[in-house]
C-alpha cells in the first residue's frame, strides 16, 4: 500500500471554536396545579430519566446549625407506612435511584430510572414528601454515624482548611461560612425536625425539574401525585448579613497533624454574585490564572516546579455572594514557595496584558468546553437549574458566550488590578 | 444497543469507530494493554508515572495540551493495575487534531529530562496527597501484599514504594515505552460526529507509518490458590477502628466474576442491601459498611470493609460479618432479591451509556478483553446468574483458607 507521509510538525488546521454557533435547548414548562413549576429537557437516546424536586429549604433558612441538613437527610428514613429498609427497598427493586442533598438555600430530592419505571416510583416520593416521620432511632443512628465521620475528617487538613478559610469570609454565622462540631450533632432533637420538615417539605416552596427521554404522560403523572400538594411557589430568596471577624489580607498558619507530610493552601477574596457585570469576564481571567490544565498556576506550581499534584483557582458556587478561591495541597517544605509562586502570578497577571495566543487558547478552550458540556439531557437541564436558582435566564447563556468571543486582554488587566491583589486575599496554611 | 465498526492497520492497530450524530463533538479514546501488572518489581509506580510522561512533548510536538486546548479539545488518562488509557474530547470539526497528536506520541515521545524530573515530583505529590497525608491511606499496599504474594497485584498503581519514583531513569522509561507503546498492543476508538470512512482516512494518515514493534507477551505469574486464612493487625493514627477482609475472586472473562460481582451487590449495593441493613441500622455494629469486588482483568479479590462503630469490638464485627456470609452459604437468595441486584444492573448500564466518553472507553475496554461486541451482551450475562449459582459460589469464596482479614485500629 502507498504511504501518505505526513510532516508531523505541522498541527492540522483547526476551525477556532470561537466560530461554533452554541445553542442551548431551551426548556418546556409547565404548572401543576397548585402552581409549582416544572422545567423539562426531552432529549436523549436511551430510556432513562430524572426528576428533580428542589426545597427552599437549605441551610439559609434554619434557626439552628443542623436542622436543615438532618431532615434532608431523613427523608427517606421513614414513612407512617413505611420503614427506611422498605422505602430504600422499593426504589432499589425498580433499578432506581434516589438521592438527596441539602445545599445553602435549597435542598432536593432526585430521582433518576428507566423510563418503564416511573409510575411505581412517584408515588412513593410523594410518600416522602407528605408522611416523613423522620423517627427517633433513625435520627441517633444519623447522629452517631456523621459524628463518626466527621472524627475521620477533621484528621484531613484539606478540610479543616477548607471549613476555616470559608469562616474568614462570611463569618461563622453565615451560611456559607459556619460548621459542624459533635456537639451540634448531639443537640439536634427530633421535634425541630418535625417542624422543618412541616414547614419547608410538607407546606413548602417547591420547583421540579425533568430530564431525559420524558414519557408523554409525564406531566400527568407530576400533578396527580404533586399537583394537589400543599406546596407553593414562593421563591424568595434569604439575604443573610456577612460577619466575618477576621481583617482582608490576614495570614494564617494552624496546625493539624504534625505528621503530615502535606499541607493545605487555600488563598480567598470576596467576590461578587453572578449578577455583578465583572462576573462572567472574570471567568475568563480565572480560567488563564487557575482554572484549567494549562492555566497559569498549573504550568508554573505543577508542570514547571513539581510542588503539587493539582493547583486550582475558582469562584465559589454560591447564589448570594461569593468568593475568589486558590486551594491546593503541597509538600511541607514547599508550601512558602507555593503561596510565594501564586503571588508572583497574581502580580503578573496585574503587570502585563495576557497574550494574544494565550487569550485565543483560552477562549477557545472554554467554547470547547460548553460545547462538550451541552451533552446530553442531564446536563443540559442542570445549566438551566443553575440560571434559574441564580434568577437568571438563557440570555446569560448567550453574553457568556459573547463575552469569551470579545473580552479584551486591557480589560482582563483591568480586572486583575481589581481583584486579584495579594493583599485583599485571606492566606491559610493548615499542616 | 451500541453499534460500532471495526478495522486493524497493517501495524497491528486495532480501531473502533462509534457514530453518534446528536452531538456535535468526537471523542478519541486510546487504550494500551499495560498496567502496573506489568511492572518489574524493583520499578514499581511506572506505569502510572509513564502516564504523565505521556503529556511531556512527543518527538514532533513540544507542547501536547496547548494545541488540544487551541482545538477547543480537553484530555485525560487514567492508568490502572491492568490497562492505561487516554482520551480526548473535542468538537467534531478539529478532530484531525487529535489524531496528529496522539499518533505522534504514540511514534515516539521527547524523552526530557525535566519533564522526568519534574513528572517524578508530581507524582511524589500524589502518592503523598491520596496514601501518605490520609487517614487509612495505606490500606490497599497491606491488603495487597497480604492477599498476593506471587501476582504483581501485590503492589498499587501508585507503586510499591516513593523510592521507586524517585529513582526512575530516562532508560527506563525509554524502554517501558517502546516495550509497550506499541500500535500492536493498543485499541483506538473513535466516537461522535465522525464518518467509518473518514476515521479510516485518518487513522491511515496518521498512525498507518508508525512501526508495529515487537508485540508484548504477557506471561505473569499466577497467585496459587490460597490455603489458608491470613491475618494482619495495624495500629495507625486514626480516630475509628476499620476492619477489612478479602477473599480471592475470578478473572474479568470468567463467566463466575458476574455471579461475584451480583454477591457485592446483594450484601452492599444500596440502603437495603443486607450488610447496611443488618449491620449498620439493625445490629449498630459499624458507622459505614461496603462489599465491592476490585474488578480487575486477572483473578481480583472481593472485600467488605467498614468503621466500627465507637466502642464495639473488633472480633464481635467480625462475628456479625461472619453471621451474614452464613446466611449466603446456607440459605438462597430470593426470587425478588436477585431481580433486584439485575434490576440495578440494567440501570446502571443505561446511565452509563448515556455518555459519549463512557462509549468510547468501553468499547475499547471490550476490544481490548478480547470483542468490544461484548459490552452489548453484558446484561444477557447477569441475567443468566441464579440463586443456586449464587449459593454455590458464596461457599466457594467464602471459605476462611480464601480469606485475608486486617484489623486496622485506631491508636488513640
Amino acid at each position: 500500500m502507498e504511504m501518505i507521509t505526513v510532516d508531523r510538525k505541522i498541527a492540522p488546521p483547526i476551525i477556532d471554536a470561537v466560530n461554533f454557533h452554541l445553542e442551548l435547548k431551551p426548556y418546556e414548562k409547565f404548572e401543576l396545579d397548585n402552581g409549582v413549576p416544572v422545567y423539562a429537557i426531552n432529549a436523549g437516546a436511551e430510556e432513562v430519566m430524572m426528576v428533580e424536586m428542589v426545597f427552599f429549604a437549605g441551610n439559609c433558612f434554619e434557626e439552628k446549625n443542623l436542622i436543615a441538613a438532618a431532615t434532608n437527610f431523613l427523608l427517606k428514613n421513614g414513612t407512617s407506612k413505611k420503614k427506611a429498609f422498605q422505602i430504600n427497598e422499593h426504589f432499589e427493586y425498580y433499578g432506581s435511584f434516589l438521592n438527596r442533598a441539602c445545599y445553602n438555600e435549597t435542598s432536593t430530592i432526585t430521582l433518576h430510572c428507566l423510563n418503564k419505571h416511573i409510575g411505581e416510583l412517584l408515588p412513593v416520593v410523594e410518600e416522602l414528601i407528605t408522611d416523613s416521620i423522620l423517627p427517633e432511632e433513625e435520627l441517633a443512628i444519623f447522629k452517631q454515624n456523621q459524628k463518626q465521620r466527621l472524627s475521620v475528617s477533621l484528621k484531613k487538613c484539606e478540610f479543616v482548611a477548607s471549613r476555616l478559610i470559608d469562616t474568614y469570609l462570611y463569618g461563622e454565622n453565615h451560611p456559607y461560612g459556619k460548621y459542624t462540631t459533635h456537639e451540634e450533632y448531639d443537640a439536634v432533637n427530633r421535634e425541630e425536625l418535625l417542624a422543618y420538615f412541616d414547614k419547608f417539605y410538607r407546606h413548602g416552596n417547591c420547583m421540579i425539574f425533568a430530564a431525559g427521554k420524558l414519557p408523554a404522560e409525564l406531566f400527568q403523572l407530576l400533578n396527580k401525585h404533586f399537583g394537589k400538594l400543599s406546596l407553593g411557589n414562593n421563591f424568595q430568596k434569604p439575604a443573610n448579613e456577612v460577619s466575618s471577624t477576621k481583617k482582608i489580607g490576614e495570614k494564617f498558619k494552624i496546625t493539624n497533624d504534625p505528621n503530615g507530610v502535606q499541607g493545605a493552601i487555600r488563598i480567598a477574596r470576596p467576590f461578587p454574585n453572578r449578577h455583578h457585570p465583572d462576573f462572567q469576564k472574570s471567568m475568563v481571567l480565572n480560567n488563564i490564572f487557575g482554572g484549567y490544565f494549562g492555566s497559569r498556576l498549573m504550568s508554573n506550581i505543577r508542570e514547571d516546579k513539581g510542588y503539587t499534584y493539582g493547583i486550582h483557582s475558582y469562584v465559589q458556587d454560591h447564589i448570594q455572594r461569593s468568593a475568589w478561591m486558590i486551594s491546593t495541597e503541597a509538600g511541607k517544605d514547599v508550601l512558602e514557595a507555593t503561596i510565594s509562586e501564586v503571588y508572583k502570578e497574581m502580580k503578573r497577571l496585574n503587570d502585563e496584558p495576557v497574550g494574544e495566543q494565550e487569550l485565543q487558547l483560552v477562549r477557545n478552550y472554554m467554547m470547547g468546553t460548553i460545547l462538550g458540556d451541552l451533552d446530553g439531557p442531564f446536563h443540559i437541564i442542570a445549566r438551566w437549574k443553575n440560571y434559574i436558582l441564580n434568577g437568571l435566564d438563557g440570555n446569560y447563556f448567550y453574553k457568556a458566550i459573547e463575552t469569551i468571543r470579545t473580552v479584551s486582554a486591557e480589560e482582563l488587566q483591568q480586572l486583575a488590578k481589581k481583584y486579584l491583589n495579594p493583599d485583599e486575599f485571606y492566606e491559610l496554611v493548615v499542616v | 444497543m451500541i453499534r460500532f465498526e471495526r478495522f486493524v492497520l497493517a501495524n497491528g492497530l486495532k480501531a473502533i469507530v462509534h457514530q453518534d450524530t446528536s452531538t456535535p463533538m468526537a471523542v478519541m479514546n486510546i487504550m494500551y494493554d499495560v498496567g502496573a501488572r506489568d511492572e518489574d518489581p524493583t520499578r514499581t509506580g511506572f506505569a502510572h508515572l509513564f502516564e504523565h510522561l505521556m503529556f511531556g512533548g512527543s518527538i514532533n510536538i513540544p507542547s501536547y495540551d496547548g494545541p488540544l486546548q487551541m482545538a477547543g479539545g480537553e484530555n485525560n488518562a487514567y492508568t490502572s493495575n491492568d490497562v492505561t488509557n487516554y482520551y480526548i474530547q473535542l468538537p467534531a470539526e478539529n478532530l484531525e487534531t487529535a489524531f496528529w497528536l496522539e499518533s505522534d506520541r504514540m511514534l515516539s515521545l521527547a524523552f526530557g529530562e525535566k519533564s522526568l524530573d519534574v513528572q517524578r515530583k508530581v507524582v511524589s505529590e500524589e502518592f503523598k496527597e491520596h496514601y501518605l497525608n490520609k487517614p487509612y491511606g495505606d490500606v490497599w499496599h497491606k491488603m495487597r501484599e497480604l492477599a498476593y504474594k506471587v501476582h504483581p497485584y501485590r503492589w498499587m498503581t501508585i507503586g510499591k514504594e516513593l523510592s521507586h519514583i524517585e529513582n526512575a531513569k530516562l532508560d527506563d522509561v525509554k524502554d517501558f515505552f517502546f516495550k509497550h507503546y506499541r500500535p500492536a498492543n493498543a485499541v483506538l476508538v473513535v466516537a461522535g460526529n465522525v464518518t467509518v470512512e473518514k476515521i479510516k482516512e485518518l487513522a491511515e494518515k496518521w498512525f498507518g507509518d508508525i512501526p508495529s514493534g515487537e508485540k508484548y507477551v504477557r506471561d505473569l505469574p499466577q497467585e496459587p490458590e490460597q490455603t489458608e486464612a491470613r491475618k494482619l493487625e495495624v495500629k495507625a493514627d486514626v480516630p475509628i477502628d476499620a476492619f477489612y477482609k478479602c477473599w480471592h475472586i475470578y478473572p474479568r472473562k470468567d463467566k463466575r466474576y458476574y455471579i461475584a460481582d451480583l454477591i457485592t451487590e446483594i450484601l452492599s449495593g444500596g440502603g437495603s442491601s443486607r450488610l447496611f441493613q443488618s449491620l449498620v441500622k439493625e445490629k449498630k455494629l459499624f458507622s459505614s459498611i461496603e462489599c465491592y469486588h476490585t474488578g480487575s482483568l486477572d483473578a481480583g479479590t472481593l472485600v467488605i470493609e467498614g468503621k466500627l462503630v465507637k466502642g464495639v469490638k473488633m472480633e464481635e464485627a467480625e462475628k456479625a460479618v461472619e453471621f451474614e456470609l452464613e446466611k449466603m452459604r446456607t440459605e438462597k437468595v430470593t426470587a425478588a432479591e436477585l431481580q433486584k441486584v439485575k434490576n440495578k444492573v440494567e440501570s446502571l448500564i443505561a446511565f452509563e451509556d448515556m455518555s459519549l466518553t463512557n462509549r468510547a472507553n468501553s468499547l475499547a475496554f471490550y476490544e481490548l478483553l478480547g470483542d468490544a461486541d461484548q459490552m452489548n451482551h453484558e446484561l444477557e450475562k447477569y441475567n443468566v446468574v441464579t440463586a443456586e449459582d449464587i449459593l454455590n459460589e458464596s461457599r466457594i469464596i467464602f471459605r476462611p483458607e480464601n480469606s485475608n482479614t486486617l484489623y486496622y485500629y485506631s491508636k488513640n
